[in-house]
This record gives C-alpha cells, structure tokens and sequence, in this order.
C-alpha cells in the first residue's frame, strides 16, 4: 500500500492478507483516475444528467419559523435514487469500469445504497450483488424490490442481527473468495483504506456545493452545518467544504436508539471506545473484552456500531461535535418536517433535523444552520406507520 | 514447553494440527474434544478464541464462535483453558483470531498472558504484514513465535517481507477465500508451497478448505510440512451436538484417518 489511509491513529487496513493486494490494485486505481481528464469528464457529465447534480440548497422557511433559526436544507434526497448514496456509487462504478471490472458487490443497510449501487450496476451493464442482513430486507422490503428490479441479485445475510455489520462482514467474506474480478463498492467512509478517502472525494462534491450555494444565498458561511452519522459519508461530504472555515460549527449526530442509557443504540463517537472493525481503527460499540456491540435503530442506514475514521479524529481534534438522537424524537422530526415543509425526509437523515429542534429556544434568530438531508423517506413511510399510526 | 521447532524436526512426516474454537459448544465438551484430538494424534494444535465479527471465517467457524460465546466463553477464560491442555499434554499451540480481542485486552499483557499460559504462537487474521509491527515486538519479547500468513495473491516482494517476519512455521492459504470445507483442493497450493520452499527453511502449513485424507495426503506430497483442518472438524461438533460420545468417537476417528493418511504418504 502507498499511503498508510490513517486520520491520526484512526482507520488503516486491518484485514486478512488475501485482500491487501486489491486494496492495493484499488488504492493504486484511485489516485491513478481521480484527475485523469476522461474520468473527470464522464463523472461530471453523469453526475449531471444522470445523478441530477448540482442539487438545490433550500431555505426551509416555515420549519425555521417553528425552531426560531434560519434552516437551509441540502437537497441530497433529490440525487438519484433518493439519497446521496448516488455520488458515491457512480464515482466507485466508473473507478471499476476504468479498472476493468466486470462484477459490483455492495453492502446495504436501509437499502439506500445497494439501490443506487444496483442502478450503478445497470447504467455500467455490471453484475452487481447486493448483500443485505434479513432483519433490514424485511423492514426495507422497498429497496429490495427496486433493486431486484434494476437487475441485482440481493444476498440475504442471517449472522448477527441481520443489520448492516453483518452485511458488511458477509460481503468481506464473499470478495476474498472473489477477489480477481469483482469490485466491492463500499456505501460509507468507513472499513479499510483506501475506502474512506475514496468515499469522502466522490461525497465532497455535497461540501463544495453547500459552500458555494449558501455563499451566493446569504452572502456569508453558515453557523453550523448538521448531518445525521452511520458510517459516515454524508456528514464527511458536507463537512469537508468547511473543514477550513473556523467559525464554522461542525455537528454530527448519531442514531440514539431507544436511549442512551438502555444500551439499545448506534452512537459510536458518543459512548464508544475505540477499537478494530471491518478494517479500520475506529470509536466501536464493544463489551469490556472487545466483542461487538448489537445496535439498535428506528434507522436501517445508522444502525451500525463503527464510524469513519475521520469522524473520530475530528471528535478528539474538536473540530466536529457529535450527539445523539433518540428514535421518539425523530419520528417527531419526521412529521414536522413533512408538515411543515412537504418533504419527506430518510429517518437517517431525520436524526440532524431531531437534533435542530432539541435547540429550539436557544440559537438567536439570525443564526444559520445547513442540514444535510441525505436522502428521502418514501422507503421508511411504513416503518413510520407502524411506530405512529395515522389517526383519522 | 514444547516448541514447533522441536515438533517439526523430531517429525519425519507432515504434522497433523486440527482447528477448535475454545468453547465450543462449551468449555467441558470443548476440552473433552481437544483432549481426544491429542490423544488421537495431533501433533499441534491451532486454537481460535471466538469472536463477533470473524470476517476471515465462513459459516461453519461463525457457527462455532455463536455457539461458544452463547455458552459464555470469555477471552480470560480461554486462558483457564490453555492452561488445562497443557496440563493434559506439553503440545504447541498456535491462536487464531482477531485484533480487536487483543487490542482490548492490551497487546503486552496479553502476550504475556497467554504465552504463560502455554501458548507458542498468536496469528491474526484480520492483521496483514503491513501493521504486523504492533504486535511483534510485544510476541517477541513474552518469547512467542510470529507466525503470519501467506496467500496464492501474496506478490513475491511481499511473500520475502512475511517470510522476515515470520517464526515457528508460515500459515500458508491454499485458496482465495475463507475458512470452510471444501469437496476439492483448490490448484493453487503446489504453487505456493514450492514458491515457499525456495525462499525459506521455515515450515509451511496449509490450512483453509482441506477436508478429507486424500486432501491431506495430496498437501504433504506437494511438500507441506503440516496441514491445518478446521472447518471439516468444527462440522463434526456441529453434527452431533445431541450426542457427545458419537462427536467424540467421530472425530477421533476423522483424525486417525488423516494422520494414518499422512504417515502412509511418508513411508512411500
């Protein structure tokens, strides 16, 4: 490997041997293509006409008005597919046509990315296998039939919860096996380098267009900038167009679960240690011994006991915050925002609108806030239904 | 402490080291099972510590680490385990698993720990070369060997860097892919064996996906000096689970099998 793919001591590749040598062939890919001028060239045209980038950054004017500060929201729910998980997947499926790859294995949690990855898959002519815990394809039975339906096969994964870390652990164990020539497109800014650098450049496309839409807006940079944190990789999009800017406050909130104190949660960077999962050195959710924590999430996609690596060094650093928000108060969030504004947002990225109206009352009028709404909430319209039953 | 080394030249055949998590399905039987593996003919043997996430392990393996975590093994009480084998019989014993478990524990005094507790050496699945240097100097000076693993993709300029770093004998794959049965050897092996053999005198084992006599017959002709089966005795704890006696009859049979299997191979 050229580059250590550390943030501080975070992250690196602790995997088995077999894999180091297309992490290798990746990392090499990578830094090979990023700015060759055709790779360049095709993913700014597909992000454009196909992805449907640049997406608009939207003054939520009637949910400021409820929390008592000015909200803008970046409209990652209108990428493609329905979530950001877009940006990511087609620069990882066009790094693997320019590779020569021939077939796309992928993780899911909420479905979100095994979606954008089976479209990837379709608009590439790929194989794409899609590997998704049980417990997840029943509550986001949606995706699964959208996947299914652009032509991926979607791999049931029984081990553990059936969530998303076990996903991850059986499509790891199906790309040692397959290592010569398949692709595996990983959703987060997580696991082994180079993966978490590769993730945070195709979602810094999210960061550089907050900065440059709020600029031409407002006139000024916003006070915070909020994202929901699973794995990660919308929050690192957006915070790295303001990693730079100070003044800047940096919020990431993680999934809270049922509580904090129930232990039935996802906040990694809030209450974990650090420790070693798929890859990376990174805060985990583990018992004294180093077993891995079960999670817990009204969210499929932040049901996840690791973090990115940078995530973590920002904690340390401070440069970034991280809390939690409880599932009661984003199925509250869920239905303001519907209410107020007419969008239904992705409960993952309904935990960064939860933690807006926890400071309801206590940021000055003027202040402006920029969430990251990373995707739409069409898939979880059930899963809502049945914690918040519609009263006729 | 019976080191590999004195196993290796006082054998003038293949060892036979047969795979167990510690636990499994609970720590009486588990003792019992790798009692009767010793007495069947182990010359070493290759205990894994379970683990949550076991990326490295296909579903036999992940089978047993539930099994044994559900029966309440904990990584101190793997120590109470080694200890007791030892104990029964002066045999190496090699672990397999993961970093976390060590990270957590504290890389130095786990060394220390297990090495006092009988244990000759500590492989890492989820560790390449690469970051090796976190845990040798503390494997070295609690006076463990390194063993670490090569893989038919391992580049020759890495196999030299593994092989530098590597004492007690080399953990070689004979396929891509993780631990589990297979119905056929993979091709590979001979390759990587004789790749091996050039570059170096220490040991070659191979594990992963060998499963019969005939598998393991064909692995010392290729000129292995050991083989390691996992996941085909794993399967035997996992197939009689109601019956103790039949799981421990089967696989001391299994083992003779393989072991009568590798001396006839080296009196040919």
């Amino acid at each position: 490997m050229k580059y250590k793919g550390r943030f501080g001591d975070y992250g690196g590749f602790y995997v088995p041997e077999v894999l180091i040598p297309v992490l290798e062939e990746l990392e090499e890919a990578f830094y090979r293509f990023y700015q060759d001028e055709h790779f360049v060239t095709e993913l700014a045209q597909l992000s454009k006409d196909y992805n449907g980038r640049p997406t608009p950054l939207y003054y939520a004017r009637r949910f400021s008005e409820y929390v008592g500060f000015k909200v803008y929201l970046k409209r990652e729910d209108l990428v493609h597919g329905g979530a950001h998980k877009g940006n990511n997947t087609l620069g990882q499926g066009l790094l693997a046509k320019y590779m020569g790859k021939t077939k796309l294995i992928a993780e899911t949690g909420a479905g979100q990315h095994g979606l954008a990855t089976a479209m990837i898959g379709a608009l590439l002519g790929m194989e794409t296998k899609i590997f998704m815990g049980v417990t997840d394809i029943e509550r986001q039975s949606v995706n699964v039939h959208k996947m299914k339906l652009c032509g991926a096969e979607v791999i049931p994964v029984e081990g553990g919860t059936g969530t998303l870390k076990d996903a991850i652990n059986d499509a790891l164990r199906y790309w040692t096996a397959h290592v010569m020539d398949t692709f595996y497109l990983f959703g987060s800014a997580a696991g082994p380098h180079p993966y978490p650098t590769i993730v945070k450049y195709f979602q810094s496309c999210i960061g550089s267009e907050t900065r440059r839409q709020i600029l031409e807006q407002i006139g000024r940079l916003p006070d915070m900038v909020v994202a929901c944190v699973g794995g990660g990789s919308n929050a690192i999009g957006i915070f790295s167009g303001f990693l730079n800017d100070k003044d800047v406050k940096l919020i990431g909130v993680e999934a809270g679960g049922r509580s904090l104190a129930s232990g039935k949660h996802a906040a990694s960077l809030t209450t974990g240690r650090v420790g070693i999962l798929h890859g990376a050195k990174a805060y985990l959710l583990q018992d004294s011994e180093g077993q891995v924590n079960e999670t817990e999430s009204v969210s499929a996609g932040l049901d996840y006991p690791a973090v990115g690596p940078e995530h973590c060094l920002l904690k340390d650093t401070g440069r970034a915050q991280y809390v939690a928000a409880e599932d009661e108060q984003v199925l509250d969030a869920f239905e303001l925002l519907c209410k107020k504004e007419g969008i239904l947002p992705a409960l993952e990225s309904t935990h960064a609108l939860a933690y807006l109206i926890s400071q309801k009352g206590k940021l000055n009028s003027e202040t402006v806030v920029v969430v990251n709404l990373s995707g739409r909430g069409d898939k979880d319209v059930s899963i809502v239904e049945k914690h918040r039953p519609l009263k006729d | 402490m019976k080191t590999y080394e004195q196993v290796f030249s006082e054998l003038n055949r293949t060892a036979l080291i047969p795979f167990f998590v510690i636990g499994d399905p609970d720590f009486d039987t588990s003792l019992a099972i790798v009692k009767t593996a010793v007495d069947s003919g182990a010359d070493i043997l290759e205990l894994g510590i379970p683990f949550s996430d076991p990326i490295a392990d296909g579903p036999t393996i992940q089978k047993a680490d539930i099994r044994a975590m559900k029966s309440g093994i904990k990584v101190k009480k793997t120590l109470e385990f080694i200890r007791k084998i030892k104990d029964y019989k002066d045999i190496p014993i090699g672990l397999l698993m993961y970093y976390n478990l060590i990270y957590q524990y504290g890389v130095e005094r786990f060394f220390v720990d297990f090495h006092q507790a009988g244990v000759n050496s500590v492989l890492v699945a989820d560790m390449s070369i690469d970051d090796a240097d976190e845990i040798i100097p503390s494997a070295k000076s609690a006076g463990l060997d390194t063993v670490f693993i090569v893989t038919p993709n391992t580049s020759p300029e890495r196999m030299k860097l593994i092989v530098s770093k590597t004492t007690g004998f080399i953990y070689t794959v004979s396929l891509l892919g993780v631990t589990g049965s297979r119905s056929e050897l993979s091709g590979m092996v001979e390759e990587l064996i004789s790749k091996l053999k050039k570059l170096t005198d220490i040991p070659v084992c191979v594990g992963f996906g060998i499963s019969c006599a005939e598998h393991a017959a064909a692995i010392a002709r290729a000129g292995a000096d050991g083989v390691i089966i996992g996941s085909k005795i794993v399967e035997l704890i996992e197939h009689n689970l109601g019956n103790h006696e039949k799981m421990l009859a089967e696989i001391s049979s299994f083992i003779t099998e393989v072991k009568n299997a590798l001396r006839i191979h080296s009196n040919l």
